[in-house]
């Protein structure tokens, strides 16, 4: 992207293109002549030369403070409502240092799904909803009971609901079967009754079947406790709470290109670490935009590109970033002291000493910003000594 | 000078430790009956002093010049140094018990990880023995099968490991044996100073009172070897050597009783002195604690410039900057050296070229300045237009650390400039900040060009201004600016005098949006919608009827007024575009004269606000009970619904939920109506500006003031809490109406009723309570992100590195645009 040009980088013609797009596209609308437009891009070129980072600047200090100093202010246990006010998904604060934290899994995982044109419709999108929330057999019966004289277990179906559902009710019975050996189920009307293939049946076992009955997982995907359909401009959306890119991404009519999840360790499974790397930009930029924050997205790239720099997700802290440091004495200064000590006498160790903690520890000038430069003044002996060096 | 290039850790070998030694340590008495130090004991002089005039037996050198000498303790049996458990383990794990060779397939061993996977063989593959499972028992003792491995029997094996295989094993800080300890370095008396309190009596340090132990348990331990003592006593002994030298170096261990001093009090021994926030590490290596610095309440001082901090004279006369005298400056340097140590801009110590330092007093100020010359240094006091560095903590982000010019001024408080409160987030209910007089000639420049005040306007954060006009700054902007506004010639030659403009004033009467031209530097152009905006569909520009468009052609005002939206941290864009356009230094100018003409206006007109000012018209109250009444019903209707079980329940939410979900946002209704209603109705006061200009308060503040506070939240829910099924004895149990779930019907002017005083108290503790809660935890997480990005620095190519040279990112922030220069971290805004 740059070449190097007697010292002085100059920045590629194709990244100049793309930050000056407004230029492109405006340069037409205005009524100037061609000798000023090519000093308007130059002007430009100009400015935007003038808006780069100096070397040496610190900015992984200024994204850190960028992030946390406004997170002082957000509140600590909100709670943003999608979908109306149906999903409660965890916001402000809490969020934040999940994502920092990269715990395995999110307090609320919730998915943002799309439907593709064809079936951009509600009957559709209902339809796809049902399919994909998890449906157990708890949820679409009306009564279960022993009947102690056959010594079974009867389940009254919603009539309602399985037909709301489309679940045939031999489908239930194979996914009972499934799930539970040894078992005999036949279908009465409204009626499942379920015997057991054993030859001391017990009203305990029965106890025990029927508590297994009600868990068994007909319909849907599972680990997805709710899905809400809303309409959002032109678009029918699925909110969900719970989230599962793999099995939701099977399921037909799904747009899966503008399929969204808050689960930052599963898209780095199913997508790859890139799309986490975006997933964590875009997470906190909303979460701090909904606290009224307003913050460089600079900053947070940076920020995402150190925790997914390695290929997985590191978190911000001593199990990640900051325990795996070169530094013997940067890691000993965080947290855990001794253990890092002890580690690095076993293993011999050196500290180069590069780092700034390291640097501030021995007393010397740290290597960042102006103390990576040295002066160097024009005295009268050196100014004599240059114009020998020139004859 | 001499610069450390890197430092190695390694384990220290018993002849190393040997050889530091000064003395070896025989006896467990301290003193003897002089108060004398025994010798060979643990506070033997030769191993450092501590109290003046008393001299070294090991260097000669007085306290402060011996740097102290280690002593030794020979253990009559070795131990196992507890800190290296886990790698003694693994040694003992993975090589012959017998032969000491490797167990494992070297080829296999990457790291430790790897290492920890591969499974033992049941046999050495070098010399056939039968290997048996290494067991680790807490809290620190080894079982090879059935039988507990002793110190001296793990050094043995250890001994027999070849360097080779230890290279495999990852193993390159020495020898294994060295991790069981067969001799103890004893730190010098300098490293555990004890303390003569003001009894008289010695007060030990902890280390000492552990050594003593350590020594005292050895010496039996050694005599009753000598004697032949049976073996389980020698073992009860050895066990409590190994306690003893456990303790010593870490007291915390998990299945270890702490040992205590006799008051009770867990002993600070080794791992605590390097430990968390107050050891070694964090407190004395990282932070470092300064001279020439100040620290005091802060006052504020509208007149003082944006750059300028005041300095009380007290402080001003204590705090120095040493300057060489050259044949340019010796005059000035002079003059200071007579004024004396006392009077303002004086000077208290020079320095001859030989380094001796001589105070200045006013006795010998005359032969001082005699006797200086060039080449000798001035401790100078810092007087006006130095450059000093200003703080307040905590220090969130690096606009809470600025350079200020020097002005000493009389009183005894720091005075600064309310612009700059933003950044600092200061106020000034108590508030202290901190002050550092940076020393060389570089670090002045450097605090010059890169952290005086006006080189932070814009935040790297977000790329706008967070120095700006807040509060009576905005009120007193907005009252100039509006529309009605005359100033005679008389007044406005008065206000642009103090704000320090100078202009011609041709015409009688002024407009203040005329005045405020005279401000506006020439060629400014900026069009944009004013915080008083009513929001109404179209916009007609600068034929609005609220006088909210605001448009500057060429620095001169044509309409709108000047309010949040103009000079205001974070949002004001007047501020922003001079700042881009015109640079720092100017932006800093404007922001003076602006907010200076607005306090001075202000005072002029007066400004202020009372009980009546939150008066509303009978009609209004009206109103809003109105409101009241008509959500009440619907509110009523709700519960009903529920109560008959016909709610409609809303998908992932009980019944209960969903009444509640229903019920609150009929009565939030309620507010926002009436708040809509008192922003219509407000008559146009003080307090009411204040709002609208984003001065200070809001529309709701008016609102709870005026017209109705609404419903009481806790967690984001009506109030449950309280006693069985309802939350005062006041109502009746399950009852589910507003008002015994803390709606509070009243506004502050009218009052409270008890109940919902109570209801309001609630959630005002829940404020509290959610605030401390909040600091503590975004202070580890800023602690956590600093800690892992610090390294990470722009490189040459404007790539983004960390410290070992790594790239994070190709481009610095993808664009290698710094938002500290950008227009809202855009190349342009348009």
């Amino acid at each position: 992207m740059f070449e190097v040009n007697c010292g002085v980088i100059i920045m590629d013609e194709s990244v100049v293109q793309d930050v000056l797009g407004l230029y492109e596209e405006n340069i037409d609308k205005l009524d100037i002549s061609a000798k000023e437009k090519g000093a308007l891009k130059k002007s430009l070129k100009d400015k935007y030369r003038d808006m780069y980072y100096d070397y040496g600047d610190a900015i992984g200090v200024i994204a850190a403070q960028s992030i946390s100093e406004p997170a002082t202010q957000t509140t600590l246990r909100s709670y943003h409502r999608a979908a109306g006010i149906g999903l409660n998904i965890t916001q402000g604060l809490p969020r934040i240092l999940e994502i920092f934290d990269a715990r395995k899994a999110p307090v609320t995982p919730a998915m943002k799904i799309y439907l593709k044109k064809e079936f951009n419709t509600k009957i559709k999108a209902i339809n796809i909803a049902s399919s994909i929330k998890e449906t157990n057999l708890k949820h679409i019966m009306v009564l279960d009971s022993l009947d102690l004289g056959n010594m079974t277990v009867e389940v009254e179906l919603d009539k309602k609901l399985i037909d709301k559902l489309s679940i045939a009710p031999d489908k239930i019975v194979s996914a009972v079967k499934r799930k539970i050996k040894n078992l005999n189920g036949t279908i009465d009307g409204n009626k499942i009754i379920f015997e057991m293939n054993k030859d001391k049946v017990t009203v305990k076992d029965l106890q025990t079947l029927r508590f297994k009955l009600r868990e068994v997982h007909v319909k849907g995907i599972k680990g997805i406790t709710h899905c809400i359909v809303e309409k959002t401009g032109d678009d029918f959306v699925l909110y969900t709470l719970g989230s599962n890119l793999g099995k939701v991404s099977k399921i037909e009519g799904i747009d899966i290109s503008r399929m969204v999840s808050n689960n930052i360790f599963e898209i780095a499974d199913t997508v790859g670490i890139e799309a986490a790397r975006t997933t964590i930009v875009s997470e906190i930029t909303e979460t701090l935009r909904a606290q009224g924050v307003d913050t460089d997205v600079r900053h947070l790239l940076l920020v995402a590109d150190t925790m997914t720099q390695s290929g997985d997700i590191q978190a911000i802290g001593r199990y990640g970033l900051s325990g795996s440091k070169s530094s013997v004495l940067a890691r000993a200064n965080f947290e855990e002291t001794i253990k890092h000590l002890v580690e690095a006498a076993v293993a011999g160790i050196s500290d180069e000493l590069n780092g700034i903690v390291e640097n501030v520890m021995i007393g010397k000038t740290a290597r960042v910003g102006t103390g990576l430069v040295e002066v160097a003044m024009k005295t009268q002996t050196s100014a004599k000594v240059d114009e020998n060096n020139k004859k | 000078m001499v610069m450390i290039d890197k430092i190695k850790f390694k384990l220290i070998s018993p002849k190393m430790i040997q050889k530091m030694s000064a003395i070896l340590i025989t006896t467990s008495e301290v003193y003897d009956a002089d108060a004398y130090p025994v010798e060979g004991g643990v506070m033997d002089t030769r191993m450092g002093v501590i109290d003046p005039g008393i001299r070294c037996k090991t260097c000669g050198g007085r306290s402060g010049e011996c740097q102290g000498h280690f002593g030794h303790i020979d253990l009559a049996k070795p131990v196992y140094n507890i800190l290296y458990l886990k790698p003694i383990k693994t040694m003992l794990t993975y090589t012959c018990g017998s032969c000491g060779g490797l167990l494992v397939d070297k080829d296999k061993i990457k790291d430790d990880k790897t290492l920890n996977k591969l499974t033992v063989p049941k046999t050495c593959p070098v010399c056939n023995e039968p290997v048996e499972k290494i067991k680790f028992e807490r809290p620190m003792s080894f079982k090879r099968g059935n039988h507990v491995i002793t110190a001296e029997e793990s050094r043995e094996q250890f001994e027999k490991i070849s360097d080779e295989d230890l290279k495999h094993l990852n193993f390159n800080g020495g020898r294994p044996e060295w991790m069981i300890l067969t001799i103890l370095p004893v730190p010098s008396i300098t490293t555990r100073p004890s303390i003569t309190l003001t009894s008289g009596e010695r007060s030990e340090d902890d280390l000492t009172h552990k050594l003593v132990d350590i020594v005292r348990i050895n010496q039996r331990l050694l005599n009753n070897l000598e004697i032949g003592a049976p073996e389980f006593i020698l073992d009860d002994l050895w066990e409590l050597l190994q306690y003893h030298i456990a303790t010593y170096f870490n007291n915390e261990m998990t299945g270890v009783p702490p040992a205590r001093h006799r008051s009770g009090r867990q002993l600070k021994t080794l791992s605590q002195r390097l430990k968390s926030k107050d050891g070694r590490f964090r407190n004395n290596l990282t932070g470092k604690r300064v001279n020439f610095s100040a620290r005091t309440v802060i006052s504020p001082d509208p007149m003082i410039g944006v750059n300028d901090v005041g300095i009380p004279e007290k402080i001003a006369s204590e705090l120095t900057i040493p300057i060489r005298g050259t044949k340019d400056n010796i005059d000035e340097l002079k003059a200071c050296i007579l004024r004396g140590p006392d009077a303002k801009d004086g000077a208290n110590y020079v320095i001859r070229p030989d380094g001796l330092k001589k105070k200045i007093i006013d006795m010998n100020k005359e032969y001082i300045m005699n006797e200086f010359s060039e080449g000798y240094i001035l401790e100078k006091h810092i007087s006006d237009g130095d450059i000093v560095l200003f703080n307040r903590q905590p220090s969130l982000h690096k606009m809470s650390l600025m350079a200020h010019r020097v002005k000493v001024l009389p009183h005894k408080t720091f005075r600064l400039n309310l612009t700059v409160c933003t950044p600092y987030n200061a106020d000034f209910d108590g508030d202290e900040m901190n002050l550092h007089v940076p020393q060389t000639a570089e670090a002045r420049a450097e605090a010059e060009q890169l952290m005086l005040v006006e080189k932070n306007i814009r935040s790297p954060r977000f790329g706008g201004p967070i120095i700006g006009g807040v509060q009576d700054f905005i009120s007193g902007g907005y009252l100039i600016t509006r529309e009605g506004t005359v100033i005679s010639k008389e007044l406005a030659a008065q206000l642009l005098f103090k704000v320090g403009v100078v202009v011609d004033l041709k015409k009688e009467i002024y407009t203040g949006k005329e005045l405020m031209s005279f401000i506006l530097p020439k060629g400014l152009d900026v069009e944009y919608q004013a915080n008083i905006c009513k929001k109404c569909g179209t916009c007609k520009k600068e034929k609005c009827t609220h006088d909210a468009y605001v448009k500057v052609a060429d620095g001169e005002m044509i309409s709108g007024v000047i309010d949040q939206n103009a000079i205001s941290p974070f949002k004001g864009r007047i501020l922003d575009k001079i700042d881009l356009e015109f640079g720092h230094s100017e932006a800093v100018v404007f922001l003076e004269r602006i907010t200076r003409l607005a306090t001075e206006y202000l005072m002029y007109r007066g400004f202020t606000i009372s009980v009546s000012e939150e008066d509303v018209p009978q009609s209004v109250k009206d109103d809003i009970n109105g409101f009241v009444d008509e959500h009440f019903v619907k509110v009523y209707a709700l519960i009903d619904e529920f109560n008959k079980g016909k709610i409609e329940v809303q998908p992932g939410l009980t019944p209960e939920e969903t009444l509640e979900g229903l019920i609150l946002s009929e009565l939030f209704e309620i507010v926002n109506k009436s708040q809509n209603l008192i922003a219509k109705e407000a008559k146009d006061n003080d307090a009411q500006i204040m709002a609208k200009t984003g001065a200070r308060g809001s529309i709701q503040n008016l609102t709870f003031m005026a017209g109705i506070i609404g419903p009481e939240t806790v967690q984001g829910h009506r109030i449950f809490r309280g006693y069985k099924d309802r939350t005062l004895p006041h109502y009746k149990r399950g009852d589910l109406s507003a008002e015994a779930h803390g709606f509070v019907r009243s506004c502050y002017k009218q009052g409270l009723s008890p109940t919902e005083f109570f209801f309001e108290a609630m959630k005002g503790r829940e404020g509290i309570m959610d605030s401390s809660l909040k600091t503590r935890i975004s202070g580890y997480m800023q602690r956590r992100l600093v800690n892992a990005l610090q390294d990470i620095l722009v490189a040459r190519d404007h790539s983004a590195r960390d410290s070992s040279g790594r790239i994070v990112q190709f481009v610095a922030g993808e664009d290698g645009i710094d938002p500290s220069k950008s227009d809202g971290g855009k190349l342009i805004n348009v």
